[in-house]
């Protein structure tokens, strides 16, 4: 897909709370091993998904160098709202000074809400609707007590702010692509606390399926081979995951690397890949080419191509999401809960 | 906390918005109807974001609605274009808060109504990332 009139990121940022649970933690609690991820970032005691989005949003704002009320979008992506019925936007959009003249909602697809909040953003500002629409991608994620999820889950997020494509921007966008099908892997029903999901059933006909149908898609669109990458940036639930998938389609680690951050701050769902992309814009240099693909359970993926631009380098000040990695704080399986919400006081 | 109240104090709240005395030039936060000069007439002003702690205790009986955060702090913040106030500092442990701390405005949870009822979102500080 491309758009009518250019697209760049104006500005972008991402957060992931100070709190981790260690994976030998979580084996201590339940006598397993082995470690999908060395650890998982916990929210504190007064986060949650809006306070994530609206920490992300000020970044992108601060860096931006934009007035916040000609924000035009403000879209979040997640799927652990904190309510089940009023809209996160509104509560976003009014921490940053966006309202009134703006249009917000809350997007859903599992994993790739935030990456489905940007498409939507780049139609809007593609098309001449808006000046400028941010997009969202941030989650607390739920692991049921022992449950496989439960070493992964984890809170984080990252925002763009999507502008027409000038020296303004850091990145524009040369095309993306969204590869879709009805794949029942995840679910969670109306008033469940936690999600269920079919195991094995996850990985190739969900995860490996979709990821290379959109990579492979927009590869074809584009004419590019993942040789012409400086960098690629793959949903990711795990370690392991994205390095499979990014070897199978002929991507190398190394250019995986600078975005794979989930073994030291877990899944953040719908904050996943928009925060590797953060993550990789936070060392990339002008005129450095970025693949992105998302994944969604029930299922989708979102895929992106970035070129950094000469602004990239002066509109990525303050704290960087390395930054926020490297501020942490472990704490032990009680704590954890207290943290989640799950000890009656 | 009653929703009307918290939904007039939001932009305050949510962003930190003072107000000035057109007369005096004197800042409120938060705002005042009435300046100690005896100014009724007020502009709106964005408060610096980041200050330092000038003294701080730790709530340990905290009141009702705020009983899961405790042991919690509560310190007065200068921020850096002079103006005080009172805030939560979190995301520190309370026996490692110092006088001089530099800190900076974050958006939380300040309480919730029960399971059922609103949260409510407002400004504390944390000490400031590099
Ligand atoms: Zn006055």
């Amino acid at each position: 897909m491309k758009t009518l009139r250019q697209v760049g990121i104006v500005g972008y940022g991402a957060y992931v709370p100070m709190y981790r649970l260690n994976a030998a933690e979580i084996n201590r609690m339940w006598g397993t091993s082995g470690a999908p991820v060395e650890e998982k970032s916990v929210v504190a005691l007064d986060e949650d998904t809006v306070t994530i989005s609206v920490e992300c949003a000020k970044q992108a704002v601060r860096r931006a160098r934009i007035d916040p009320s000609l924000i035009g979008a403000v879209y979040v992506g997640t799927e652990s709202k904190p309510y089940a019925v009023k809209p996160s936007g509104t509560i976003v959009a009014e921490a940053i000074g966006a309202t009134p003249s703006v249009s917000t909602a809350d997007y859903e697809f599992a994993c790739k809400a935030g990456t489905e909040a940007m498409q939507t953003c780049i139609g809007l500002v593609g098309s001449g609707m808006q000046r400028y629409a941010m997009a969202i991608g941030a989650d607390t994620a739920q692991g049921r007590p022992a449950d496989a999820l439960e070493y992964t889950a984890a809170c984080g997020g990252a925002a763009y702010i999507f502008a027409e494509r000038s020296a303004e921007t850091v990145a524009y966008l040369e095309a993306s692509y969204s590869y879709v099908t009805d794949t029942p892997d995840f679910w969670r029903r109306a008033k469940e606390m936690y999600p269920r999901h079919g195991n094995r059933f996850t990985g190739e006909p969900a995860y490996f399926k979709h990821i290379t149908g959109a990579t492979k898609g927009l590869l074809k669109e584009t004419g590019y081979g993942p040789e012409e990458f400086k960098y690629a940036v793959f949903h990711q639930p795990n370690t392991k995951f994205p390095i499979t998938v990014a070897r199978s389609l002929g991507f190398s680690v190394d250019q995986i690397n600078p975005g794979l951050v989930v073994g030291k701050v877990g899944n953040t769902y719908a904050g996943s890949s928009p925060m590797g992309l953060a993550a990789t814009l936070d060392v990339a240099e002008p005129g450095d080419r970025i693949f992105m693909v998302s994944y969604g359970s029930g299922s989708g993926s979102d895929a992106f191509i970035f070129t950094a631009q000469d602004a990239l380098r002066d509109k990525r000040g303050g704290p960087n999401l390395k930054g926020f990695i490297d501020r942490k704080r472990n704490v032990d399986y009680a704590t954890y809960l207290r943290h989640r919400g799950q000890i009656i006081q | 906390m009653s929703v009307p109240r918290y939904w007039r104090n939001e932009v305050p709240r949510y962003r930190l918005m003072g107000r000035k005395c057109v007369a005096c030039g004197a800042r409120y936060f938060p705002a005042q109807p009435v300046c100690t000069c005896g100014g009724t007439e007020f502009e709106d002003i964005k408060l610096v974001e980041a200050g330092e702690v000038v003294t701080w205790t730790v709530i340990r009986s905290p009141p009702l609605g705020y009983e899961k955060y405790a042991p919690y702090v509560v310190a007065l913040v200068e921020l850096d274009d002079g103006m005080r106030l009172l805030s939560q500092v979190v995301d520190v442990d309370p026996a490692d808060v110092k006088a001089g701390m530099r800190v900076e405005a974050v958006f939380r949870k300040v309480r919730e109504d029960g399971p059922s009822g609103i949260i409510m979102y407002g400004y504390k500080f944390r000490p400031m990332v590099e």
